[in-house]
């Protein structure tokens, strides 16, 4: 009897030295914190008391013992040895960062970046399961994130920090690592309540309301869309009537798919006035006639709260009338802004989707070796990182062309439009690669992989951006069937 | 009182990065290695501005000792809320030596020199686990110290510290100018906020050699091996107790 048992418990704990110099192996040098909460991923994975052997700190002296068993991924060249005196340091391909984007941030960019990064794992990560899970939004996020300053990030003064546009860009990233829905809430707040006000607002409107939106204390939304007319915003319905007598304007009509309405305080709605002209209004939860019902049934973005806004004879003061712009200048304006960091973001889901999708495939074993041994896995992970290594070059590039003035709005559609379709087809993949286990959200793939078809599809559809480069392009409007 | 106080920061290798010795056995490779601010020093710092923020102390001095990359350790603490950094450079060989001694002997000459009130720091550095320079520091300037403290509070002169020791709480009251070391449920430290990042560009980090200070680095210890630990055996699985307590006094566990 007791020898059987020997040999069991001895093959048991080989294959655990097997599935633990894996595990090892992936975890290179530098391993940041994402490295760790792989390992909690695993972790989980195995739920037993064998997965609590491979949390064990000293794992590392299981790799030298089983350094004899030819595994799939071969341990990394100590830096040191490579690096020779006479010759130049021989450059490690690493593939976190292919291009060495780190080398390309100024420090303060990297402090923004690592201090934002820590508490979306500690803080925001933790949430999602659940909250995407029972689709819960959960309020306080908002005021955590502008007690950290990165409301309205690019604004200068009313209490924003006024950092560049690639430190904004970092921030979106770091947000839509965790999920995508929680950057659009972030997203919603900066670029299109906080900027309109900021960029075509009077000195009163943005002293009332920029510091509580940059502290988070209010929640605004973003009025354009409406349920008939979503890529053709010049279409639209909702009217705002001029009352000379009580100086008010009088507003009719509703949006759709509005992110943050059924718990905004503020709503900045684009309307249709007299003279044909759109402009913005700045709303208030409160006035009477104002409404934001919650849309159901929505399975993408569920951390994110979206809804409608219904206006039926809202009377609005003309002092929360926009001045500074007319037209649809000013929202396009505004997605702009958003759109840029949408770029950057989507980005971030798609690394969040790279990463897991490698960590799982080296974990897991099929016919004897790690799926990350089979070519058709290998050839999709080189695609995954060679779109999100461009893709973030591009970005940064942007980011400093913004930076300088010198960015065109076609700029940011291209990027837009290529990063979120690249990002949803990383995600798709992904969640293929992991197979069964790819549909639960614990695996949380399949949450990014639902999120990114609508940030494919807002801030302007993929077709729609590929029509306002081929206007561009060719000098040739295809939007319309007139000419 | 001056109302200024010092804190000790130190980089470290991040918490969550795997080790690796060297293949020399002469140390661990830190070589491209992600470092970042000992979390004990974190509580340090966080203490310090909770201070100067209930208005106690006036003035956070946020020190560091090592090579060029201390720098971006003592930006952190000034993210955080510190208002000046001193980076005392510490390179090559000398910061492969340099331990608990040399530094206590840096945090001393800094502490008279600055006039501080409070030295506050981290209880220990995870990359050594010495758990020795806040004690040996306030013992080269004869000043009362308040280890493993979970609390801390400012009562005119005096400090009361909670200390967490293997018993229980002990709650000691000490006179300023006093050292503190910092425990791990002193506070939650901040996140840095975005302005205050952007504002710490602006604080000034002043650059001191330790010869400036009268200290001599040379370190009493050497190093002679630094392995791994030893590998995880195969266990042995048994039938009964006696065999269990009979496997144990053939291995001489009992």
């Amino acid at each position: 009897m007791a020898p059987k048992f020997c040999v069991l418990y001895v093959m048991t704990y080989v294959h655990v030295l097997t599935l633990a110099v894996s595990v090892n192996r992936s975890q290179e040098i530098p391993a940041a914190g994402l490295a760790f909460y792989h390992r909690l991923i695993f972790i989980m994975a195995l739920r037993s008391a064998v997965g609590r052997l491979l949390i064990n700190p000293h794992r590392c002296a299981i790799v030298s013992a089983s350094r004899s068993q030819g595994t799939a991924a071969p341990a990394r060249h100590d830096a040191e040895k490579t690096q020779q005196k006479s010759k130049a340091p021989k450059v490690q391909f690493n593939w976190r960062d292919a291009l060495d984007l780190e080398g390309q941030l100024t420090e303060e960019e990297i402090m923004i970046r690592d201090s934002f990064r820590t508490y979306c794992q500690e803080k925001l990560m933790p949430r999602i399961l659940m909250a995407n899970r029972h689709e819960v939004f959960h309020r306080e996020i908002i005021s955590e994130m502008g007690e950290l300053g990165i409301l309205g990030p690019t604004i200068k003064g009313y209490g924003c920090a006024g950092t560049s546009y690639v430190a904004y860009g970092l921030i979106a990233r770091e947000i839509e690592r965790v999920d995508s829905g929680y950057r659009s809430v972030m997203s919603v707040q900066s670029s299109l309540v906080m900027h309109p006000i900021n960029a075509y607002g009077t000195e009163e409107q943005k002293q009332k309301y920029l510091p509580k939106l940059a502290r988070g204390e209010i929640l605004g939304c973003f009025g354009l869309t409406e349920p008939n007319h979503g890529s053709d915003p010049a279409g639209m319905e909702t009217r705002a009537k001029y009352n000379p007598s009580s100086r008010t304007y009088t507003l009719n009509g509703s949006k759709s798919w509005i992110t943050n309405s059924p718990l905004a305080d503020i709503a900045v709605v684009w309307a249709k006035c007299d003279d044909g002209k759109v402009r913005g209004f700045i709303l208030e939860r409160g006035m009477k006639g104002f409404s934001t019902p919650k849309i159901e049934g929505k399975f993408s973005l569920r951390a994110s709260a979206t809804g409608m806004i219904l206006m039926d004879e809202v009377e609005v003061p003309e002092e929360n009338l926009l001045p500074n712009v007319s037209g649809l200048g000013g929202p396009f304006g505004c997605l702009n802004n958003a759109r840029y960091g949408i770029a950057w973001g989507s980005l971030g889901a798609a690394e969040f989707c790279f990463h897991a999708a490698r960590q799982y495939t080296l974990d897991r074993i099929q016919f004897g070796v790690p799926l990350a041994r089979n070519q058709l896995m290998q050839k999709k992970m080189a695609d995954m990182l060679t779109d999100i290594t461009i893709g973030l070059q591009s970005c940064l590039r942007l980011g400093r062309l913004i930076d300088e003035k010198k960015a065109a709005p076609e700029m940011i559609s291209m990027l837009k439009r290529n990063n979120c379709g690249k990002a949803l087809d990383i995600a798709r993949q992904a969640r293929d690669m992991l197979g069964g286990n790819g549909i639960s959200d614990e695996y949380h793939i399949i949450r990014h992989a639902m999120n990114l078809e609508s940030v494919n599809t807002y801030e302007g559809t993929h077709d729609i951006h590929a029509l306002i480069l081929g206007r561009a392009i060719t000098g040739l409007q295809s939007f319309t069937v007139d000419k | 009182m001056s109302g200024r106080v010092l804190v000790g920061v130190k980089r470290v290798i991040d918490y969550a990065v795997k080790i690796r010795v060297k293949p020399d056995n002469s140390g661990v490779v830190t070589d491209g290695v992600k470092h970042s601010m000992n979390p004990f020093c974190e509580i340090a710092v966080e203490e310090a501005v909770k201070l100067k923020e209930k208005k106690l102390i006036k003035e956070v001095v946020a020190v560091s000792c090592g090579p060029q990359q201390s720098q971006e350790t003592i930006r952190t603490a000034l993210a955080m809320g510190a208002d000046r950094g001193i980076h005392v450079e510490v390179a090559g060989k000398d910061y492969e030596t340099l331990g608990p001694l040399q530094v206590s002997k840096i945090m001393a000459a800094l502490a008279k020199k600055e006039d501080a009130q409070l030295l506050i720091l981290g209880k220990q550095a995870i990359d050594d686990d010495c758990n020795q320079t806040g004690q040996m520091t306030a013992a080269l300037l004869d000043w009362p110290q308040g280890t493993f403290a979970s609390e801390v509070s400012l009562d005119g002169d005096k400090v009361k510290v909670v200390r967490e020791i293997d018993g229980g709480l002990e709650t000691i009251k000490i006179s300023t100018p006093a050292v503190l070391t910092a425990d791990l449920r002193l506070n939650t430290p901040r996140y840095a906020t975005l302005p205050n990042i952007m504002k710490a560009k602006k604080k000034k980090i002043a650059n001191v050699k330790p010869a400036d200070l009268g200290v001599d680095l040379t370190s009493r210890l050497e190093v002679l091996k630094v392995e791994e630990p030893p590998q995880r055996e195969a266990g042995v699985k048994v039938e009964t107790v006696e065999d269990l307590v009979g496997k144990l006094k053939e291995t001489g566990r009992i």
